[in-house]
């Protein structure tokens, strides 16, 4: 049952692995800017908790341990952003690619003596004979524990923001970052809160990128992954289940070029490798022309930075 | 009756001070439980930080307050609430873009479930004549609504102190009366009120007590009902007030046309224009009064070239300009001034050359083929601060380092000096001082007296019936026929406003 | 508790300031991170720092200097103009590379002409090929609202592609005996970009940095253009209050910057590159954008800074050899360079204060 020389069955299976990291990036991401903060260093926050998680994970011996590291690894480096940008009051589009750029160039330092190693493998969760079961087996069952976390954490994240009073605070704060501050809410913390939070989950994905997708270390391993999870956001319209379908949407191009290239089609490599992105510009084109920003659900206070008048 | 009630909230030698400026200094006063207690004071008299620091949002210098007789020193607004303390700010707290129900409980310590919470909204609102949908979305409501809001998530909180920051800017005179009925209800329950105003007819009407600040200090205390208008406000500005001098002039050709102008508002909740129509003739002053949200910004980025519609909507000197950007209408004769005076009429990091730059390009020839003249502008923009008495170390400052009322002066008087045909002006003197606040509209006069047609757009009614010629209402976007001044009465303006929308006056069971 | 309290007037003194302290805090930490990692750090700031301008071998890498230092000032300024309005050009790199495939294509096309006019026609074409990769996200974001940040990065991803199909495919060297790769330009005196003064690393892209930072120098004080960049960036509506369009500001910055980058991608290939080939690119692009802050979005501070970290650049090559450094570890030294900017940055407009009361 093959189009093309591709299993259907695979192949989707397949985009439910390859999207995990960006789905946890941009879970992430989106909580950080439903409380009003742009953070651009998503693929600084990844890269490190690639390769925090992958060091981890080398020296403990443990998968759990590595997806631990690689998430305070993440969360580590946003701490810095955070500071910069909440404390200090810099410009948040420019803090957030010197994130990127400095996330980049210390992963690679860390590592130096990281290549070529293979990190201790993550189990599936579901015992094997349930994969054996036709067209469900592989799609449902058969991923690894980290496949269903995620997708446990957009259910938290989704029920969190719409039904528990930190979500609300965590709108109210985006929203109007000045009339919270007035009704005795602490900006700065929760949105340092929400930035950690951005972080650990970024950190998440990455880990997921060098322990299981590939798994090793390899410099620049994210490829812009962090890119395309800030535009899963946009696509999201901040909202988390739609981003569990952008993260698939991107996964399975990615995915399908891929396979595509392997099968040998006749269209030409380059225009297969350039689809990702091509498709990401014309899926934020088409959701943000001709409505304004509210429309877009995009919280008021975005991008912004707040300073108390006491 | 007045002496037998308890104290419930005493201040002793409040003293609070920021860089530049004393906010208060040794205010002492007391507030008697069920008491209905003005605090009076013009701009920048020092009300709004006293009554922050009893909501616990700063915290004083020097003094103290007691509460029931202990002391109170509240951390956080948190704090303050669970004493008993609420307060409804001038400047609402409300996130548009959530609902009814979810602002509410934002501003509660421990909000009730939303199930619970909306049904208790529904039946409290009712039960004070101010009906509200818990479900509907606070952008959505007009700014009267969104007062009620506020009004409804103190009630929730059985308060015993109750603040109010000059709460009926925003609402039309009948909307005043109800308020005042709810609040007087209240009143008589028990809990006390603290009410912040520089509107003498309505502390008179409501009020028990009154403590008067000038500068930071206080200055006098009063029994609103025993004095005069005259001698409230002579106490709160502490001279003698004198209205501006009208030099009855030749009101000339029509020179500002506006005809069936709708546009769309580019504001998120905005209101949209619906059809407006007015002229103005050369000499006289159009005074458009309206509460904020009804479409007051929006007519002027339409009338400022922010905004544009079809050429000929917006016509100077007969001259279509509908379609035409800012630069290009000062070009033709008009200038204007929005309401935010920084960040929109002026760029707050840049200095008051730059910011004269920035109108007075055009009709000053500040420019020669793109080359900026900076010696020019510097030379204009300290003509204007002689001109209009700015009180600034120089030209050079930031306008944000500038007062209020300061930067208002330099705002209107670098308008005004470009020798316009068309001026508009949106709030020519809100959060300013009575002195500055005269000789902004004196300079208005003036120049409608040398022939150019003035456009004042303001909530200030008072402000409106001292200078305006002739007189009209903006209402949800639509603009009422305009008419002369002479004769109005406060009803028949408050019927124009769109009398009390919904409001129906409280029917809580009488004791 | 310290706390921040807005400054009635911007720093003056902080304003030349801010760089200096940033660079020492960079060598402190960056010292304190070679130091971790085995090497000697007074030994890496002397190579990176001292011995490019005054050590040994200067009169060599000096040269060096200049030839990183052009093409970043170059794409620096064009993208500082935009920062400024607010406008985030991201995908530099991307201009970069088609400006130089542009440029390549056309010289490469009237391959082995001789004429004067060959090169200026290349320097318009590296130009016009950055322009129109920048105004992809222009037209994006003023006809349909969509974020430049993202398209313009999107589309470097795209331009590398094209590149690597450049070199393997419709600029291959046709007598490059099957490798991968264009023509060399050194080999086509007409379409080159030599060294102008010997020794000095001075070719045509510095020459042209230079007059571009003057250019921009008189444009942001002195005309109205460089009035309305400044004030769409501070306060952007009193930039529609004065009547800036925002579109056509829009597409002025991107397609300025655009082209700036398209013109620095040209100079290098037909310069220090040498030849289109897959690894064209080194991160000018992206490396501009930490020049541009550095040098406070001014355009003589961003010579200096373009300078500066040019030095970064050669003095880390130089330590990565001598000393055993890795490369990525300039990297993180360049990221921590602008961190430490922004975050200095704060106490021009802000001082620090002590808290009273609890």
């Amino acid at each position: 049952m093959d189009f093309g020389g591709i299993n259907p069955v695979i192949l989707i299976a397949s985009l439910m692995v390859a999207s995990v990291p960006i789905l946890l990036a941009a879970l992430g991401e989106l909580v950080t800017e439903k409380a009003g903060v742009l953070n651009l260093g998503v693929e600084g926050m990844m890269i490190m908790g690639a390769i925090c998680g992958f060091i981890t994970a080398v020296h403990s011996g443990s998968p759990v341990a590595g997806f631990v590291g690689g998430a305070l690894g993440g969360a580590a480096l946003s701490l810095v952003f955070a500071f910069v940008t909440q404390v200090l009051l810099a410009n948040q589009v420019a803090t957030g690619l010197a994130l990127t750029l400095f996330g980049l160039g210390l992963s690679s330092l860390m590592g130096q003596n990281y290549n070529g190693i293979k990190p201790p493998l993550t189990g599936a969760l579901l015992p094997g004979f349930l994969r054996e079961i036709p067209v469900v087996g592989p799609i449902i069952f058969g991923h690894d524990w980290m496949v269903y976390l995620s997708i446990l954490l957009v259910a938290a994240v989704w029920w969190v923001l719409k039904a528990t009073r930190l979500g609300l605070i965590i709108r109210a704060v985006g929203e109007s970052h000045e009339a919270a501050h007035a009704l005795g809410y602490r900006v700065r913390l929760i949105r340092l809160g929400a930035i950690a939070f951005g972080g650990a989950l970024a950190g998440l994905g990455g880990a997921y990128i060098s322990l299981v997708r590939v798994p090793q270390w390899v410099d620049g391993i994210t490829a812009g992954a962090g890119w395309i999870a800030l535009a899963i956001v946009v696509f999201a319209s901040w909202k988390p289940w739609r981003a569990l379908i952008g993260a698939y949407l991107f996964g399975g191009i990615t995915v399908l070029q891929l396979n595509l290239q392997a099968a040998g089609s006749r269209i030409p490599v380059e225009y297969l490798s350039m689809s990702p992105y091509l498709v990401t510009i014309l899926v934020l084109v088409i959701m943000s022309s001709g409505r304004g920003r509210a429309a877009l659900n995009a919280p008021a206070a975005l991008g912004q930075n707040f300073h108390a008048t006491r | 009756m007045t002496d037998e009630r308890t104290v419930l909230l005493a201040v002793e030698g409040i003293t609070k001070a920021y860089p530049g400026v004393v906010a208060n200094s040794d205010v002492t006063f007391s507030i008697r439980r069920g008491e209905v207690h003005a605090l009076l004071g013009e701009n920048g008299a020092g009300k709004s930080t006293m009554v922050k620091m009893m909501y616990g949002l700063v915290k004083p210098d020097s003094g103290r307050m007691t509460w029931n007789g202990a002391a109170y020193t509240p951390g956080s607004p948190g704090e303050a609430r669970s004493t008993g303390v609420a307060m409804v700010f001038q400047h609402f707290s409300l996130f548009e873009a959530l609902n009814v129900a979810e602002n509410v409980a934002l501003g509660m310590e421990n909000p009730p479930p939303m199930k619970e919470l909306s049904a208790r909204i529904r039946a409290v609102s009712e039960e004070y004549g101010l009906p509200l949908d818990p479900s509907r979305m606070v952008g959505d409501l007009s700014a009267g609504e969104r007062q009620r809001v506020e009004i409804i998530r103190c009630l929730l909180q059985d308060p015993k102190l109750l603040i109010m920051d000059e709460p009926t800017s925003v609402l039309t005179p009948q909307e005043v009366e109800i308020l005042f009925k709810t609040l007087r209800q209240l009143s008589s329950e028990g809990t006390a009120i603290l009410y912040i105003s520089h509107k003498l007819e309505e502390i008179r009407s409501l009020c028990d007590a009154a403590t008067i600040l000038r500068r930071g200090k206080v200055v006098g205390t009063a029994d609103p009902r025993a004095s005069t208008a005259r001698e409230l406000a002579e106490m709160m500005v502490g001279a003698t007030l004198t209205p501006p001098a009208r030099r009855p002039g030749e009101k000339g050709k029509v020179m500002l046309g506006v005809s069936d102008l709708s546009v769309a508002s580019p504001i998120p909740f905005g209101t949209s224009l619906k059809n407006v129509a007015f002229t103005v003739a050369a000499g006289e002053v159009l005074g458009i009064a309206g509460v904020a949200g009804n479409g007051q910004d929006e007519l002027l980025l339409a009338l400022s070239g922010e905004l544009k519609a079809s050429p000929d909507r917006v016509r100077i000197d007969d001259a279509p300009v509908g379609d035409l950007g800012p630069i290009d209408r000062r070009r033709a004769g008009m200038v204007s001034a929005p309401e935010d005076r920084l960040g929109h009429a002026a760029a707050p990091d840049m200095s008051l050359i730059e910011n004269a730059f920035l109108t007075a390009q055009v009709r000053k020839g500040l420019t020669n083929k793109g080359f900026i003249d900076w010696p020019a502008t510097r030379a204009y923009a300290e003509a204007v601060i002689k001109d209009f008495d700015v009180r600034t170390p120089g030209a050079h400052v930031a306008a944000r380092a500038l007062s209020g009322g300061n930067l208002q002066k330099f705002v209107v008087g670098r308008e005004l000096m470009q020798a316009p045909k068309v001026i508009v002006i949106n709030q020519p003197t809100w959060g300013v001082d009575a002195a500055a606040a005269a000789s902004i509209r004196q300079a208005i006069l003036d120049r409608a007296a040398e022939g150019a047609a003035v456009v004042v757009i303001s909530q200030d009614l008072d402000e409106l019936l001292e200078i305006a010629d002739r007189f009209a209402v903006l209402n949800e976007g639509r603009l009422t026929q305009p008419r002369p001044v002479e004769g109005l009465t406060i009803d028949e303006i408050g019927l124009m406003m769109g009398g009390a929308h919904g409001m129906e006056v409280a029917h809580h069971a009488e004791a | 508790m310290l706390r921040l309290e807005k400054r009635p007037n911007p720093s003056r003194f902080w304003l030349y300031a801010t760089p200096v302290v940033a660079v020492v805090l960079t060598m402190v930490f960056g010292g304190l991170l070679f130091a971790l990692m085995g090497t000697n750090p007074f030994a890496v700031i002397r190579t990176i720092f001292w011995d490019p301008l005054f050590g040994e071998f200067a009169f060599y890498l000096r040269g060096q200097l200049l030839v990183k230092a052009g093409p970043l000032i170059l794409i620096a300024i064009g993208l500082s103009l935009g920062f400024r309005a607010g406008i985030w050009n991201i995908g530099a790199e991307g201009q970069y590379i088609m400006g130089a495939i542009c440029g390549a294509a056309v010289g490469l096309a009237v391959y082995p002409t001789e004429n004067r006019l060959i090169f200026p026609l290349m320097i318009l074409a590296g130009a016009f090929g950055g322009w129109a990769w920048a105004m992809i996200p222009a037209i994006l974001k003023t006809r349909f609202n969509t974020n430049e940040i993202l398209v313009s990065l999107m589309l470097v991803y795209v331009a590398q592609t094209i590149l690597a199909k450049a070199s393997t495919g419709f600029l291959k060297n046709p007598e490059g005996m099957g490798f991968p790769g264009s023509r060399n330009f050194s080999g086509y005196p007409a379409a080159a970009n030599p060294e102008l003064i010997a020794g000095s690393g001075l070719h045509w892209g510095g020459v042209a940095a230079l007059i571009v930072a003057v250019a921009a120098w008189v444009l942001l004080s002195r005309h109205i253009i460089g009035f309305q960049i400044r004030l769409s960036g501070q306060a952007p509506r009193a930039a529609r209050f004065h009547g800036v369009n925002p579109s056509r500001l829009v597409v002025l910055c991107m397609g300025l910057s655009g082209a700036l980058a398209g013109l620095a991608g040209l100079f290098e290939v037909t310069g220090p590159a040498g030849q289109i080939s897959i690894d064209f690119n080194v991160g000018y692009g992206f490396t501009a954008i930490i020049v541009a802050f550095l040098g406070r979005l001014n355009p003589i501070g961003i010579v200096l800074a373009g300078v500066l970290m040019a030095l970064t650049y050669v003095g880390g090559e130089m330590a990565s050899t001598n000393l055993r450094l890795p490369a990525a570890a300039i990297q993180v030294f360049q990221g921590m360079l602008l961190f430490f900017l922004l975050g200095v940055d704060v106490l021009t407009n802000y001082r620090i204060r002590m808290a009273k009361g609890g």
